[in-house]
């Protein structure tokens, strides 16, 4: 990648900030989007997450001006300025970049005609713009396929295709739906870093869409999540992953098993078929009262011998090799299942096994 | 993807595919055939005639105009009206949407007649116009080419709007939705997005419209006044003796026909697209408070349009002959326009002939043009291509001129060229209403074929079935749906059939449409239009049974094409 081609790229980023935002369908009681507050920084990426119906895409279809809601306000901050309303401003003049889903390529015109649309739009000379597409499409290291016709490409080079499109009109916000969501397993862990990276040298604001955590985690700098149209929590992906707000949070992000705890001072009982253990409570942890859920992670957990120091007892149902280390699955007395991380002792599928807590903090949510 | 392998042809298939091409050359290639032979037969006297008469090159120069006016007013009625209807959403859409295509279900000539009733020099619009405007002469008359676009505009607009609908469902909506993000504007994106991607669609429809038109008899027939066009002309040729003239006009039309067909499906095949995503619909509401107001209103106009000529119709059916002069509205009404068809013999006769007709014409349709598709689509036969060409031949030439090529070739006993006297007997009909119909029942057929996994034969010969089991249980309920489609859309056209019936009947065997037009040239409108009420029933009664029968077919249907 050269300067130049960095250049064409680059954009002015803005804020973006969604206050009390609702939005409901007719025929359907619940509101798809419900008041949804959330503020992007300019040059952020934050992500969307959540499962399908979740709001998710609304609520991007709204930030688009694609959808206006039914109550609360857009935003866009120009850095010096006042935020500006463009709750009602239509799409055409927001002049935020988006990638669609299916991206959205115009199947009858040539890949540099693709992204030099916008451009056509804001009145560019034909050759200008052409040039400006041909310099964004070796950003996204696609310049030898400018004068191909997009339905040629394959869906990672489509995918580029409409990530220079969306990024060449220098856009303040950028909108990504599902971006990766239509390329096979292999080609989405290395389409993850190279998103992150053309994002982060373009300096735009992104706001993207999906519903796969991994994806979120690779790419965005906050997440977002969502259920049912409401905001559970927006945090960096390691607050949700180490202190999830709430039971959704920290059943959809990694893997958890949660079991029902008490808290004793700064520190969290468990107590399973009459043995009891303690851990202390993460610092950032809720301090709700009432019922309350550990969050065991297969890192929060050991495996140990079946006598001697207190530990509960279980079956080992399942292992697994992740890489570095090995992740038993191990059906506790009382019927939960739970992950552990293995400490190098070989367990055998079928075996007794005992499981006691790892000198980690453990999170906690209510139940 | 299915692989369409290389499968010897069994005898028996290579022997119905060279039978299947043996009586197309005789009954669509031949009389055309024999209509050129003609034009040459006195040299070239009868082209110079051609050439350096006004009369015909009026007529040809009336042709293009009727022909390129009707594309553009089709165009200017259906493409907005079908936006209007997929994508926007206003009070009275349902009405509107399920009204659109009303005009597609009058016979030609009923159209024809609705519109003399409705804004000819007495009609009821045009008296309606005329006593507001307290004017002594009614404001227009319905007469010349203008006429005649204007009744093309109604029943032809049908094809455009149904062609775009179509490509609007299929249009994934999220392309506008990046194009307005990039910051289009609706013009831009009008131009460089939307109507590109709908080419196809507008093509197909746009060759539609131009074929019909130039092939239309009725109206011109009807309306004409001292306007020309060729495919009247033939018939004021032959009937005034003049064959060789007549000859050369089928001539010059039929080629004009062909021409024209081929630029088209060149522009229609030139920019096809596969859609990405899914098709997607998404009417919204309009953000103009005005246009919001008054689109319920430009509905319900709109509607009013579309039916007035239908009810207009049905409520002649029951004027009172002869009783209708200057009164906006038929003063009397009665019950004795229908009594007198059921109760005469001689006015019953036609229409008993045209369901005969038609019945024998569909029947034929159907075993011949499935042997045809079957052979088309699943076979190896030797000929298959030159089949397929030969099948879709009838579709180009305007009917008037496949009649005089019947006319031409069949008036004489003459077994050795393989021509028989049919000229004047009941058979030259639905020999020419099977012609007419061959290829719009072979595409149906072939349409429901291509979408059936061909290896499912092969899998059912491979368990033992023979060709003959096979085709029974396995290809004909693939076949089924386009079976059903084509054969009902032949019904239809064969039963309302007016262009060939007009060039080719005999007292005895001729159908409610020449019957119609025989009452209007006795100003006995009732009559005519108790007959034109009858044919709607017939149409309408063809439509419903073959609903019915796709129904009970679906299951079938989806059994095959989930296999």
């Amino acid at each position: 990648m050269t300067d130049t081609s960095d250049a064409v790229l680059h954009s002015a980023p803005g804020a973006l900030v969604l206050e009390h935002v609702t939005r409901r369908y007719p025929g359907n009681p619940d509101p798809s989007v419900d008041d949804l507050s959330l503020t992007i920084a300019p040059g952020e990426l934050l992500a969307l997450v959540g499962a399908s119906g979740s709001g998710k895409t609304t609520t991007l279809r709204i930030a688009a001006g694609y959808e206006t809601p039914d109550s609360g306000r857009v935003l866009l901050g120009d850095g010096a300025a006042a935020p500006r309303d463009i709750t009602r401003e239509s799409p055409q003049r927001r002049g935020f970049g988006m990638v669609f889903q299916h991206y959205a390529l115009f199947p009858h015109m040539r890949v540099e005609e693709n992204v030099a649309f916008g451009l056509e739009a804001r009145g560019v000379r034909r050759a200008d713009r052409l040039a400006r597409a041909r310099s964004a499409l070796d950003a996204v290291g696609l310049g030898g396929k400018s004068e191909r016709s997009v339905q040629a490409l394959s869906g990672g080079e489509q995918q580029r295709v409409a990530l220079a499109r969306a990024l060449v009109i220098q856009p303040r916000v950028l909108l990504l739906d599902e971006p990766l969501s239509n390329l096979d397993p292999t080609l989405r862990q290395s389409m993850r870093d190279e998103l992150r990276s053309t994002l982060r040298l373009s300096g735009v604001t992104a706001l993207f869409v999906t519903h796969d955590q991994e994806d979120a985690f690779a790419v965005a700098d906050r997440v977002a999540m969502l259920e049912r149209g409401r905001l559970l929590q927006v945090g960096t992906p390691e607050t949700l992953y180490h202190a999830p707000a709430t039971r959704a949070v920290a059943e959809f992000v990694g893997r958890a098993a949660l079991v029902s705890a008490e808290r004793v001072g700064d520190r969290v009982r468990i107590t399973i078929d009459g043995v009891a253990l303690e851990a202390r409570v993460r610092q950032e942890s809720a301090t709700a009262d009432g019922a309350l859920l550990a969050v065991l992670r297969p890192e929060s957990l050991v495996l140990s011998e079946t006598d001697g120091v207190p530990a509960w007892g279980g079956v080992v149902a399942g292992r697994r090799f992740a890489g570095g280390h090995v992740v038993y699955r191990v059906i506790l007395g009382n019927g939960a299942e739970v992950e552990v991380m293995g400490d190098g002792a070989a367990a055998r599928e079928g075996t007794r096994a005992g499981v006691r807590l790892a000198d980690v903090p453990v999170a906690v949510v209510p139940a | 993807m299915i692989l369409r392998r290389a499968r010897a042809a069994g005898w028996g298939v290579s022997v119905t595919a060279l039978g299947l091409l043996a009586l197309l050359l005789w009954s669509v290639v031949y009389p055309n055939v024999a209509v050129i032979v003609g034009s040459f037969e006195r040299g070239l006297a009868d082209w110079k005639e051609f050439a350096s008469s006004p009369a015909d090159l009026d007529a040809l120069r009336g042709t293009v105009i009727v022909a390129i006016g009707s594309v553009v007013a089709a165009l200017l009625v259906g493409v907005p009206l079908a936006f209007l209807l997929t994508r926007t959403e206003f009070r009275g859409r349902r009405v509107l949407s399920g009204v659109a295509t009303l005009p597609a279900a009058l016979p030609p000539l009923v159209g024809v007649l609705a519109f003399l009733f409705l804004y000819g020099e007495s009609g009821v619009v045009t008296r309606v116009v005329q006593r507001m405007l307290g004017m002594r002469e009614p404001p227009w008359t319905l007469s010349g080419l203008t006429a005649v676009i204007f009744v093309h505009a109604y029943t032809m607009y049908v094809y455009v709007f149904l062609f775009v609908s179509a490509g609007l469902e299929r249009y994934d909506t999220t392309l506008d939705e990046a194009a307005t993000g990039l910051g289009a504007s609706r013009a831009l994106l009008l131009r460089r997005i939307t109507l590109p991607l709908l080419t196809p669609s507008l093509a197909g429809a746009m060759l539609l419209v131009f074929m019909s038109a130039l092939g239309s008899f009725s109206a011109p027939y009807v309306f004409g006044g001292g306007a020309r066009v060729l495919a009247t002309q033939i018939l004021v040729s032959k009937l005034n003796g003049a064959l060789g003239l007549a000859y050369v006009e089928t001539t010059v039309l039929a080629v004009t026909a062909v021409l024209a067909l081929l630029l088209l499906r060149w522009l229609e095949g030139r920019r096809r697209y596969a859609m990405a995503g899914k098709g997607r619909i998404t009417r919204s509401g309009l953000r103009s408070p005005v246009a919001r107001a008054l689109l319920p209103a430009f509905a319900a106009a709109t509607v009013i349009l579309l039916v007035l000529p239908h009810a207009m119709v049905v409520l002649v059916s029951f004027a009172r002959d002869g009783a209708w002069t200057t009164q906006l509205l038929p003063p009397e009404y009665t019950l004795d326009n229908y009594r007198q068809l059921a109760m005469e013999r001689e006015l019953w006769r036609p229409i008993t002939n045209s369901v005969w007709m038609s019945v024998l014409a569909t029947a034929a349709n159907a075993v011949v043009c499935f042997a045809i598709a079957y052979v088309v689509v699943l076979s190896q036969a030797p000929g298959r291509r030159m089949l397929a060409l030969l099948a879709a031949l009838p579709w180009a030439i305007p009917a008037t001129a496949i009649a005089l090529g019947l006319a031409a070739t069949f008036d004489r006993n003459a077994p050795l060229q393989l021509r028989f006297l049919l000229v004047g007997t009941f058979w030259i009909l639905p020999l020419a209403y099977f012609i007419r119909n061959i290829p719009i029942v072979t595409s149906a057929i072939e349409g429901s074929l291509r979408q059936m996994d061909p290896t499912l034969e092969d899998a059912a010969r491979g368990l033992g079935a023979s060709r003959w089991l096979a085709l029974r249980r396995v290809v004909l309920p693939a076949a089924r749906p386009g079976l059903v489609a084509g054969t009902m859309l032949a019904g239809v056209a064969a039963v309302g059939e007016f262009v060939a019936s007009v060039v080719l009947y005999t007292h005895a065997n001729r159908p409610i449409s020449v019957e119609i037009l025989a009452q209007v040239r006795s100003l006995s409108f009732g009559t005519a239009a108790a007959y034109s009420v009858l044919l709607i029933l017939l149409v309408l009664l063809i439509t419903v049974g073959a609903r019915w029968l796709e129904g009970r077919a679906t299951d079938t249907e989806r059994t095959v094409n989930a296999a």
